[in-house]
């Protein structure tokens, strides 16, 4: 962004900015006003003044076009989708397209994420973001986060295709102005403006120096579906050869031959503070550097992580006891339960009269499911380095919140946040670990590295990171159902542990007359943040668990019960039907096989997943198949969206059937990946994906596969076997077939 | 002091015997395509080849693997006879999309290449015994479809 001549200015109301780039060329902006004259901006942008920029378009004379995408890449597919979205409705050429991620400075400030989850329910991740919108007007808003499947459907939708829209509209005036035509009579197709009447055609590039002297237009046209060149099509993603030549550098990748590594360990008690530390032995080792204390753990600084990682092992520390060195799973179990027994917890939805029709029921239908805490375990270990040289830092870390860990740095290492450098990179995973609030390796990097004038790199150990992380919380869910003499479900009744992270992932979409839906919070010392998901992994296995037991209770099918009480949900039949016809429910299975259901929304799209699931002879579950019907409105790119999809049903899988963390003695028992197993190759099921594009408003990709597969795993081994699942992981829980139990469906 | 022969060049290092191999190729040599995952073998994502065979480099001392041809990620291409080119494994990787946060992947793709090495036509259950990586974004169903187009090729 250095080459820019004139300084865009950022003028109230105005968000196109056009300006000239050295050596020619131009560069074209978005920036979300509030209010905006720009009709998509006022749909989604609350009232205010503030401004935010979060797409640029580069324009170069030999016709290149470089997009400048604002959210990170971590295997998403984001930068490719984002600059589908702005190329199509430039009309450019995709192979002049190239894409790269936006530097973390404010001008990309992320406004249009907070603008679209303002608009639904707000996740708590973003809850202490958006009230930065009551900040004095031209302030601007530090966000530029990747997260709440958020980038397509909000940064795609009201600033790449705008900006792209406003690029070729000025283009095509420039091309008709220099050849006194009418704007009207001219075209644009793959990066040239055509005049056909008189057969001319002229580049892109041609016309760049041009379009930097004009106005931007004030409310450029957005292409119909039925013109689109690029956006629906298949196309290859831009990130990925480098993915397969080693080449693809992530935060952990940052290096420098002066570098120096360093191997932390945390309190095991979350909250304890460091007591004594004896360094003597680590600091004898072969290219150890510095033993550093921190409030809450030690690190050890050498020339080699190997090094140091070694030597962190000869450290002899004490943590101070807290009033948590006992707590264990057990306990905090117990703790959820009592809480759910003595409250009856805060309104999360409430319709009808639930108490009443419960006391008038034929017949009441009792069943509690719990789920443990989990930890993200990204393949790429948590790191950052820091490289502190006097008043300036600069920063590498793998992270879905640049901004954020850029301004978190800058205030732990007491630097203004302009000489605060982030250089971008890949994630080997987010998951949400990597979103804002999680801070605790930033913190501790930024401490460590103040200590050194030369770049220093902090890793965590794979088991430090599983033992250090902020985790899925453990919810217990307690449901009621009341039915009438006719069998029909008068009241559903839900009580469960928060705090409730997503608002709306315990309200069901299914027409019962009388619904009682509370929360009860309960404190832990467990950190909690973002978990793939977020609340609907949890409570999407509750749901969709417990409409499958009211179906069985009723002796109905449990797709027909569905299908009946989502009479007002014709999107959600319709992913039903999908997947259901697909999977062959209702129709002859293998000998030995039952297919379980589930449905749910989440992030604006609407997911079904049957899974195809057999005992094996071990009595352990076997999932074969998984056939997903997803409604997301429309499709951007049709091969990465299936490639989410796949990712968010693993990911889901993996949880259900092995994913526990536990604690004893106040921290967290599993360290490595033999104790947090995750799904392989050999466990990995046939997965079959149907985008069902409903033309509603694009729904999120990256984590609404991600629910609904326990429950409907759940729901398949009761018709095997009779045995409810109602607790998760599934884990080693034999299932050996007792055909008496089984279920008659 | 240890030799390595890597990526068929010789490297004479001030090391300690017992460092694992991983730690080389990313501190000393700032080699980073081999990727750091759980440090006592069970993920992969720090496979390499030695002799030509799929070895967690992360658990392996660096006195092991003297004198043997040690192949990563950034050499497999020219190791295949595609100079600079890809090797057939990376181009199917391409082909097929396999890759999403792609982390796990340089290991993935020495082992699928020593698998194939060894067994050119592998079934399901060979893929799913010689394929014990983990990939936390599940590319799982990608990886065996391009090892399927790689074996019937």
């Amino acid at each position: 962004m250095s080459k820019i001549v004139t300084k865009p200015k950022l003028s109230r109301r105005k968000f196109l900015l056009v300006s000239a780039v050295a050596g020619g060329g131009v560069l074209i902006g978005y920036a979300a006003t509030r209010p905006s004259r720009h009709r998509l901006a006022n749909d989604t942008l609350a009232s205010g003044g503030d401004r935010f920029v979060t797409s640029w378009i580069r324009l170069q004379p030999d016709n290149r076009v470089t997009i400048y995408v604002p959210h990170a890449e971590m295997g998403q597919g984001v930068h490719t989708s984002l600059a589908m979205m702005a190329a199509d409705e430039l009309d450019a050429a995709w192979e002049l397209v190239d894409v790269e991620q936006a530097p973390a400075t404010d001008l990309f400030a992320n406004e249009a994420v907070v603008a679209g989850f303002g608009e639904e329910l707000l996740p708590e991740f973003l809850m202490g973001l958006v009230n930065f919108a009551a900040l004095p007007a031209a302030q601007i808003v530090n966000i530029q986060i990747t997260g709440g499947s958020s980038s397509v459907r909000y940064t795609g939708e009201n600033s790449m295709r705008v900006a792209g829209a406003a690029a070729r509209q000025m283009l095509l005036e420039c091309a008709a102005e220099r050849w006194s035509v009418a704007a009207g009579e001219c075209a644009t197709e793959s990066s040239h403006v055509i005049h056909s009447a008189s057969g001319r055609s002229i580049a892109y590039g041609e016309l760049a120096d041009d379009a930097a002297r004009l106005e931007p237009p004030a409310n450029p046209v957005l292409k119909d579906r039925s013109q689109f060149n690029i956006m629906g099509r298949a196309i290859s993603r831009r990130d990925i050869p480098a993915k397969v030549d080693g080449s693809a550098p992530y935060g952990i990748d940052a290096h420098s031959e002066d570098m120096l590594y360093a191997a932390l360990r945390l309190a095991p008690v979350f909250g304890a503070r460091l007591a004594s530390v004896n360094a003597e032995e680590a600091l004898a080792q072969r290219g150890v550097r510095k033993v550093v204390e921190l409030e809450d753990g030690y690190a050890v600084v050498a020339d080699n992580y190997w090094r140091a990682k070694q030597a962190l092992q000869l450290v002899e520390a004490e943590f101070a006891p807290t009033e948590n060195d006992s707590v264990s799973s057990a306990v905090l179990a117990e703790r959820f339960d009592r809480a759910l027994a003595e409250s009856n917890g805060s309104r999360d939805f409430e319709s009808g009269d639930a108490d009443t029709a419960l006391e008038d029921a034929q017949d009441v239908f009792e069943a509690s499911y719990r789920v443990p805490y989990l930890a993200h375990a990204a393949m790429e270990p948590m790191n950052c380095t820091v490289h502190i040289q006097g008043d300036r830092a600069d920063l590498w870390t793998s992270t879905q919140d640049a901004l954020g860990i850029k301004s978190r740095v800058a205030r732990v290492a007491g630097l203004s946040e302009d000489n605060v450098t982030f250089h971008n990179s890949y994630l080997g995973g987010g998951f949400g670990r990597r979103l804002p609030f999680t801070w605790n390796v930033i913190d501790h990097a930024t401490l460590v590295a103040m200590e050194f004038d030369v770049p220093v790199k902090t890793i965590l150990t794979r088991e430090e990171d599983m033992r250090q992380d902020y985790y899925r919380p453990a919810v217990h869910s307690n449901f009621k159902a009341a039915f009438d003499a006719e069998g029909r479900v008068t009241a559903w009744h839900n009580r469960f542990t928060g705090p409730i992270q997503v608002p709306g992932a315990a309200h069901i979409p299914y027409g019962i007359p009388n619904q009682s839906i509370r929360v009860v919070d309960v404190e832990t010392h467990v950190p909690i943040a973002s978990w793939r998901s977020v609340d609907h992994s949890q409570q999407t296995f509750f749901i969709e668990s417990f409409i499958d037991e009211i179906a069985h209770r009723r002796g109905i099918n449990p797709y027909q019960l569905r299908m009946e009480l989502l009479q007002d949900h014709p999107r959600h039949r319709n992913v039903l039907q999908v997947a259901a016809e697909s999977a062959g429910y209702g129709s002859g299975l293998p000998e030995g096989r039952a297919l379980g259901i589930a449905v749910q929304e989440s992030f604006g799209s609407i997911a079904a997943q049957v899974a195809e699931v057999s005992i094996g002879g071990d009595g352990r579950p076997v999932v074969h198949k998984v056939t997903c019907a997803m409604d997301c409105g429309w499709v951007v790119n049709p091969d990465t969206a299936e490639a989410q999809i796949e990712s968010g049903i693993i990911f889901g899988l993996t949880a259900a059937l092995y994913g526990a963390i536990t604690i004893e003695d106040g921290r967290v028992v599993q360290g490595n990946f033999p104790d947090y197993e995750m799904l392989r190759m050999a466990d990995s099921p046939e997965i079959v994906v149907h985008l069902v594009e409903s033309g509603n408003a694009l729904g999120g990709l990256g984590e609404p596969a991600t629910p609904p597969v326990a429950a409907a795993v759940a729901n398949a081994i009761y018709i095997l076997t009779g045995q409810r699942v109602r607790e998760l992981p599934i884990g080693d829980r034999d299932f050996s077939i007792d055909q008496s139990l089984a279920g008659n469906v | 002091m240890a030799t390595i022969r890597l990526n068929g060049e010789l490297r004479e290092l001030d090391i300690e015997p017992e460092m694992p191999l991983l730690w080389v190729l990313r501190d000393e040599l700032g080699m980073t395509g081999t990727n750091f995952g759980c440090g006592i073998g069970n993920c992969g994502a720090c496979t390499v080849h030695v002799d030509g065979n799929a070895l967690r480099s992360c658990v392996t001392p660096v006195s092991a693997v003297e004198g043997r041809d040690i192949t990563t990620i950034e050499g497999l291409a020219q190791v295949a006879g595609g100079a600079n080119d890809l090797s057939p494994v990376q181009q199917a990787w391409i082909d097929y999309q396999v890759p999403q946060c792609g982390y796990c992947q340089s290991g993935m793709i020495m082992a699928a290449s020593a698998l194939l090495a060894r067994n050119p036509s592998p079934t399901d259950e060979e893929i799913d015994a010689g394929i014990t990586n983990i990939c936390r974004c599940g590319s799982y169903p990608r990886v065996r479809k391009a090892i399927r187009a790689l074996a019937s090729a």
